[in-house]
């Protein structure tokens, strides 16, 4: 008679998180800064197609790290579930809040309840005439908000221990792209070519779409 | 709450009409048989020329501000000018609740499809598109809510600026030249066809729209020409290569005083 195996709840939460942190783990990083105008997202990527830092809403934006076909598929829904919502009401009424409540819970779900859990980390930034409100979103949908700079993927800690020594919220976008350049090179310890770096944000100063994207060669002049 | 699935191979993916067509319907109305017996807001002109002198291409779209319900007016300062996105215009006319919705549904559809793909449609696309949404309308259309829209716009990439009609069934027309949408539709492209040439100006071309808009309003009762007292003009737009901007009223308003300068010489 085979003897059934038996798993502990705890045993199988522990695997499922462990599986997706190394999977997270293994990927670039990406940091979050706000500047005296806005956020500034900045993320090691050779690829110039593939982002990790996208638009959502008009003040709206969204990066990830992990696996990037299942970032994709939250990228999309993301945008759907804010299209659909803006013209059923208004343009004003979707937030960032809610989505980064959605993704939440459907990260969470997953965790749970299907064989393997997303292997992501998610950023959501929304930006306002006076603030910046941003949540992280992790594999194992727990969500909190965060102030002032953050980074995900591999290389966090030593990002976010780079930047906090210099950060200041009224930085210029060139002045705190500069600051996130260094920190990852500091955090990866080789330097980053500026043409293999994706940066994107939300700028206050923009009409109603607030989602910039850099240019290689709008980036090389910042870091010149 | 659970995720959907996002299938990447599924062939309506990155068109917002076909995610309210599924996800909410409530919002694609749907005909429900025989005439429509209420009152609705109707009637229009709606106008678009292209123009290249100078070796800059371009295109002015133009509508008036009148909207009638029968014999009333129920609206004066109406807007029937839409931009699509940064460089494209849609124009509308016909039955005006539905013709709002797909102005609002299009524009919607356009960024909707920029921000999931990473590039924004062609022109064409945006046409072809644009005319399915008007065939979506068909069973609408034949019960008497017809929606009949005019599409202008500029593509950067070859440095052109087209025009595109449509008829209620979905049609799609590339017109090079001008052409008008509404009840003084006709008025309108008469008023054109004497005026227009190959070598217009961005100015001239804006003049001509604006004595087309006058030309129409003088015959069709639905067009309303400008309100002077209540200083309620044309809605004119441009679209070239800086994309799509809107004339200030108090521009409309000098290039009117003109018209009628001339009209009462």
């Amino acid at each position: 008679m085979a003897m059934p195996y038996y798993v502990s709840p705890e045993q199988v939460m522990k695997d499922k998180a462990d599986f997706a942190r190394k999977g997270i783990g293994r990927g670039k990083s990406v940091v979050a800064l706000t500047y005296a105008d806005g956020i500034l997202f900045v993320a090691e990527n050779p690829s110039a197609t593939l982002h990790k830092v996208s638009e959502i809403y008009d003040r709206i934006a969204f990066a990830a790290v992990g696996k990037y076909n299942e970032f994709e598929q939250l990228r999309v829904a993301g945008i759907r579930l804010a299209d659909v919502k803006g013209y059923q009401y208004a343009r004003e009424d979707v937030t960032g809040r809610a989505l980064a409540n959605a993704y939440a819970t459907a990260l969470g779900a997953a965790f749970t309840e299907s064989s393997k859990p997303f292997e992501v980390e998610l950023l959501v930034a929304e930006i306002s005439a006076d603030a910046i409100e941003l949540y992280h979103v992790l594999y194992d949908g727990s969500i909190t908000d965060k102030e002032g700079h953050f980074a995900i993927g591999g290389s966090a800690d030593g990002i976010t221990a780079a930047v906090s020594e210099r950060f200041d919220a009224t930085m210029t976008r060139d002045a705190a792209l500069r600051l996130a350049h260094e920190a990852l090179s500091t955090a990866e310890e080789r330097p980053i070519e500026p043409g293999g770096l994706e940066v994107a944000g939300l700028d206050r100063g923009r009409a109603r779409r607030k989602f910039f994207r850099m240019t290689d060669a709008e980036i090389a002049a910042a870091l010149a | 709450m659970r995720l959907p699935d996002v299938d990447p191979f599924d062939l309506a993916g990155p068109s917002f009409f076909a995610l309210l067509q599924r996800q909410a319907p409530e919002h694609i109305a749907r005909a429900l048989g025989g005439p429509v017996t209420v009152d609705h807001v109707d009637g229009t002109t709606v106008l678009a020329l292209t123009y290249s002198a100078e070796g800059t291409q371009g295109v002015v779209m133009a509508g008036d501000r009148r909207a009638t319900s029968g014999n009333i007016i129920s609206k004066r300062d109406m807007r029937k000018v839409f931009e699509a996105d940064s460089w494209s215009a849609v124009g509308i006319s016909g039955a005006a609740g539905p013709a709002m919705e797909l102005a609002k549904i299009f524009a919607t559809e356009l960024e909707h499809y920029e921000k999931v793909e990473g590039n924004p449609l062609s022109l064409d696309g945006k046409a072809n598109k644009l005319a399915q949404m008007v065939r979506a309308n068909l069973p609408l259309a034949m019960q008497g809510l017809i929606v009949v829209p005019l599409f202008a716009g500029y593509d950067p990439r070859e440095g052109v600026a087209r025009i595109y009609e449509f008829d209620a069934a979905g049609g799609r027309y590339e017109e090079r030249r001008f052409a008008t949408t509404g009840s003084g539709g006709r008025d309108a492209r008469g008023s054109l066809k004497a005026r227009f040439h190959d070598d217009l100006t961005q100015d001239a071309a804006i003049n001509m729209a604006i004595e087309a808009l006058w030309d129409a309003a003088d015959e069709d009762s639905a067009t309303g020409g400008p309100d002077l007292v209540r200083e309620i003009y044309p809605l004119v737009t441009v679209i070239d290569s800086a994309g799509y901007r809107e004339l200030t009223d108090e521009d409309i308003a000098a290039r009117v005083r003109g018209v009628i300068d001339r009209r009462r010489q």
